[in-house]
C-alpha cells in the first residue's frame, strides 16, 4: 500500500513538472515563440479568437505570470484548451483530439501487445535453449533492427508493399470515397490500412522485447531454484514457463511501460510518414502549422497517456511481484 | 527512431531497480573497483583496445565508427561534387554522380557524404554532454547521500519518464527549427536521465568501500572524491553511456530533422530524408534518395549499438553466445 501511494505521490508530481514545463516552455523560450505565431496569424483569425489567443499565451495582459499560471492550470483540470487555428480553424482543440485518439489508441495499441506477446515469447525460448540456432542468430539481428529509425522503416516498407507491390494502402486510414460506418466493408478497408503502420510499429519494437526477456531469462535460469526443479525431475517445459519465465517476465512488464513513452514517439513519426490520421500526425500537422493551441493540447495530452500507462504498470507489479511491495 | 531504451542488451530501464546487467555488472574496463587508486585512463584504455580487437561485435563497430569518423573529418577528399552543385535533375547513377542526382538536381552521393559531419557532430557532442551531466549528477546524488540523493534522483526520474520524443518535437518548434549546436542542447538537456540513474546505482555500490573511506580519512574534500577516487573506477559504464546517448542523438536528431525541425539548409541525413519526401521521392521512382541516407543511419547506429552489445558481454559474461553447445544440442546448465 505505501508503495503505492508513493507511486502515486510521483505520478502527481511528474504531472504537475510536464504541465508546468507546458505552460513554461512557449513563455520561455528565446526568441517569444507565441508572439511570432500571433503576429503570422494577424488578420487570419477574428479578433476575438486573437485575443483568446494573446490570454492563452500571456500576451499584452496585465496579469502576472502567477496569475496567468494559475488559470492555466483552471483550465486544463476544466477541458478547455482553446480553439484550433490553422489545422482545422475554429474547432475546439478539445473536439479534434478526441476525435484522433482512437485511431492512434488502436495502432500503438495492437502493435504493442503484439510485440510484447510475440518478443517476450521468442525471448523465453532463445534463452531456454541457450546457443540453439534461435540464440545465436537473434541478438545480432535485433540489435541492429532496434537501430532502424522507425519512420525510415515505414518509407522502405511503403516503397516495398505500397509503390511497387500495390499490396496494401499506404496513404489515411481508410478509402476516402469510403462513408465511415459500422460497416463489415469499412471495418475491413480500416484494418487493410493499419497493416504497414502496425507492422512498422511490431517489426522496430520486438527486438527489445527479445533482448531484454532473453537476458533477464538467462539471470533467471542461473538461479538455485532451476537447478533444484530440475533434480526433482520437472518437465522442461514446466521449468520454463513456471519457474524461469513467470519470475523474469516482471522486469519486462516494468519496461513495457517504461518503453511506452518511446513507442508513441515512435508511433507519431509512423503516422507521419503514413498519412495516418491519429494524434501523432495531428500534432506534426499542428506543429508545420504553427497551430500552438493544438500542439499543447497534444503535447500534454500525450504525456499524462504515457505517465498514467507508467502507474497502471506500477501497480500492477506491486500486486504481482511481493519484492516491489516489500522494498522500501 | 524514438526506441526504448531498454535494448541493446540491457536489463529493462525499470526506475524502481537498477538495470540487472550492467548496472551491478563489475565495471570490465575500470578493473576492480576495490583496487581503484591504481587505475589509470589508459591502463583503461589499453584494455578497451583489447576488448574490441577480441570481440567480433565490438571490431564490427570500431571498423564502421571509424569509417564514418574518416569520412567526416575529409568529405572533400572522398565526393568530388559539392552538395550544392546544381546539376541536371534526377540523374540515374552513373560514373559522373555515383548514386545519381535529386529532384532539385544536386549529386547525392556528395550530400551523404557531407552530411556524415553534422551526424557525428551531433553524436558526439550528445554522447559527451549527457554523460558528463549524468555522471555529475548520478555520483553527487550517490556520494552526497540524504536530501541531496533525493532531490537529484526525483528529477532524473521524473525526466525520466516524460516522453522525449514529443518534448523535443515542442522544444525544436518554439525554438523555430535546430541546427546542430541547439540540436545537441536540447537532446542533451532531455536525455541524460537514463545513464544517470545507472550510474548513481554502481556508485552507490562504491560508497561504502575502504578506499574512499581511506580518502575521507585523509580529509579530501566531496568534489575531489567524486573526480579522482569514483570517476575513473566507472570507466566501462560511461562508455556505455557515451555509447547509448550517442546512438539516440542520431536517431532523435534525424526524426527531427525528417518532419522539417532541423536546419534544411545543412546537410545530414535527416535533411536529406526531409527533402526525399518532400519532393516524393518514391513516387517518382527517386527511391536511392530515401535508401542511401536511412542505410546510412542504420550503418552508424549499429556502430554505437554493437560496441555497446559487446561491451556488455564482455562486462557480463553469462551473455556470451555459446559456440561449443551449438551442434551438441546441450541442454542449458545442468
Amino acid at each position: 500500500m505505501r508503495f503505492i501511494l508513493r507511486r502515486v505521490g510521483f505520478f502527481l508530481l511528474t504531472l504537475w513538472v510536464a504541465l508546468t514545463l507546458n505552460f513554461l516552455l512557449p513563455r520561455m523560450m528565446p526568441g517569444n515563440p507565441a508572439q511570432a505565431m500571433i503576429a503570422n496569424h494577424k488578420g487570419v483569425v477574428s479578433p476575438t479568437a486573437l485575443k483568446a489567443l494573446e490570454a492563452q499565451f500571456g500576451l499584452n495582459t496585465h496579469q502576472s505570470l502567477i496569475g496567468q499560471y494559475f488559470r492555466y492550470l483552471g483550465d486544463v483540470a476544466t477541458g478547455k484548451f482553446g480553439v484550433s487555428l490553422t489545422t482545422q480553424p475554429g474547432n475546439s482543440v478539445g473536439r479534434i483530439v478526441l476525435d484522433a485518439i482512437p485511431w492512434t489508441l488502436g495502432l500503438v495499441g495492437v502493435a504493442t501487445v503484439l510485440a510484447f506477446i510475440l518478443g517476450t515469447g521468442i525471448g523465453i525460448l532463445a534463452a531456454w535453449r541457450r546457443g540453439g540456432r534461435l540464440d545465436s542468430v537473434m541478438p545480432p539481428v535485433f540489435v541492429i533492427m532496434t537501430v532502424v529509425p522507425y519512420f525510415w522503416l515505414g518509407l522502405v516498407l511503403i516503397l516495398v508493399f505500397g509503390v511497387k507491390l500495390h499490396w496494401f494502402p499506404y496513404f489515411f486510414t481508410y478509402d476516402f470515397t469510403m462513408t465511415p460506418g459500422f460497416s463489415a466493408t469499412f471495418i475491413a478497408n480500416v484494418l487493410h490500412h493499419a497493416i504497414l503502420p502496425a507492422f512498422t510499429l511490431l517489426i522496430t519494437t520486438i527486438g527489445t522485447w527479445i533482448l531484454t526477456m532473453r537476458n533477464t531469462m538467462i539471470t533467471t535460469l542461473a538461479e538455485d531454484y532451476i537447478r533444484m526443479a530440475r533434480a526433482k525431475g520437472l518437465p522442461g517445459r514446466r521449468i520454463m514457463l513456471d519457474y524461469a519465465a513467470r519470475n523474469a517476465i516482471l522486469p519486462n512488464l516494468t519496461g513495457f511501460a517504461m518503453s511506452l513513452g518511446f513507442v508513441v514517439g515512435g508511433a507519431i513519426l509512423i503516422e507521419y510518414v503514413f498519412n495516418y490520421q491519429g494524434v501523432g500526425y495531428l500534432l506534426l500537422n499542428a506543429v508545420n502549422n504553427d497551430d500552438y493551441p493544438l500542439m499543447q493540447a497534444l503535447f500534454m495530452l500525450i504525456t499524462v497517456a504515457v505517465l498514467v500507462a507508467i502507474l497502471l504498470s506500477d501497480i500492477a507489479t506491486a500486486v504481482l511481484d511481493p519484492r516491489t511491495r516489500e522494498a522500501k | 527512431m524514438a526506441l526504448p531504451r531498454v535494448g541493446l542488451g540491457r536489463g529493462p530501464g525499470a526506475p524502481a531497480e537498477a538495470a540487472p546487467t550492467t548496472a551491478t555488472a563489475n565495471p570490465v574496463l575500470g578493473g576492480m573497483p576495490a583496487s581503484a587508486g591504481g587505475i589509470t585512463g589508459a591502463h583503461a584504455l589499453r584494455r578497451m583496445a583489447r576488448a574490441i580487437t577480441s570481440n567480433r561485435k565490438a571490431t564490427a563497430g570500431a571498423i564502421l565508427l571509424l569509417i564514418f569518423i574518416v569520412i567526416a573529418l575529409i568529405p572533400g577528399l572522398i565526393a568530388h561534387d559539392n552538395p550544392n552543385t546544381i546539376y541536371a535533375t534526377k540523374l540515374g547513377p552513373s560514373g559522373q554522380h555515383l548514386l545519381g542526382t535529386t529532384a532539385l538536381g544536386q549529386d547525392m552521393f556528395a550530400q551523404v557524404i557531407y552530411g556524415t559531419r553534422p551526424v557525428l557532430e551531433i553524436a558526439f557532442g550528445v554522447g559527451l554532454g549527457a554523460t558528463i551531466i549524468a555522471m555529475l549528477i548520478g555520483v553527487a546524488a550517490a556520494y552526497l547521500g540524504g536530501a541531496w540523493d533525493s532531490v537529484l534522483n526525483l528529477i532524473t526520474d521524473v525526466l525520466l519518464v516524460i516522453p522525449l520524443f514529443p518534448l523535443l518535437i515542442v522544444l525544436a518548434r518554439y525554438l523555430n527549427g535546430a541546427g546542430t549546436l541547439v540540436m545537441i542542447v536540447v537532446i542533451t538537456a532531455t536525455g541524460w536521465s537514463y545513464t544517470a540513474r545507472q550510474l548513481r546505482s554502481q556508485a552507490l555500490s562504491l560508497r561504502n568501500r575502504d578506499f574512499l573511506e581511506a580518502a575521507r580519512v585523509r580529509g579530501e574534500r566531496p568534489l575531489y572524491i567524486i573526480v579522482v577516487e569514483i570517476i575513473p573506477t566507472m570507466t566501462s559504464l560511461l562508455i556505455a553511456s557515451f555509447l547509448t546517448n550517442a546512438l539516440y542523438a542520431v536517431l532523435f536528431s534525424s526524426g527531427l530533422q525528417f518532419i522539417g525541425l532541423g536546419n534544411p539548409s545543412v546537410w545530414s541525413w535527416g535533411t536529406m530524408l526531409y527533402w526525399a519526401e518532400n519532393n516524393e521521392a518514391f513516387q517518382t521512382g527517386q527511391t536511392l534518395w530515401i535508401i542511401v541516407p536511412g542505410l546510412c543511419i542504420v550503418a552508424l547506429g549499429a556502430a554505437f549499438a554493437l560496441l555497446n552489445y559487446a561491451f556488455d558481454e564482455i562486462g557480463n559474461p553469462a551473455l556470451r553466445p555459446i559456440r561449443s553447445m551449438r551442434r551438441s544440442r546441450v541442454k542449458p546448465a545442468q
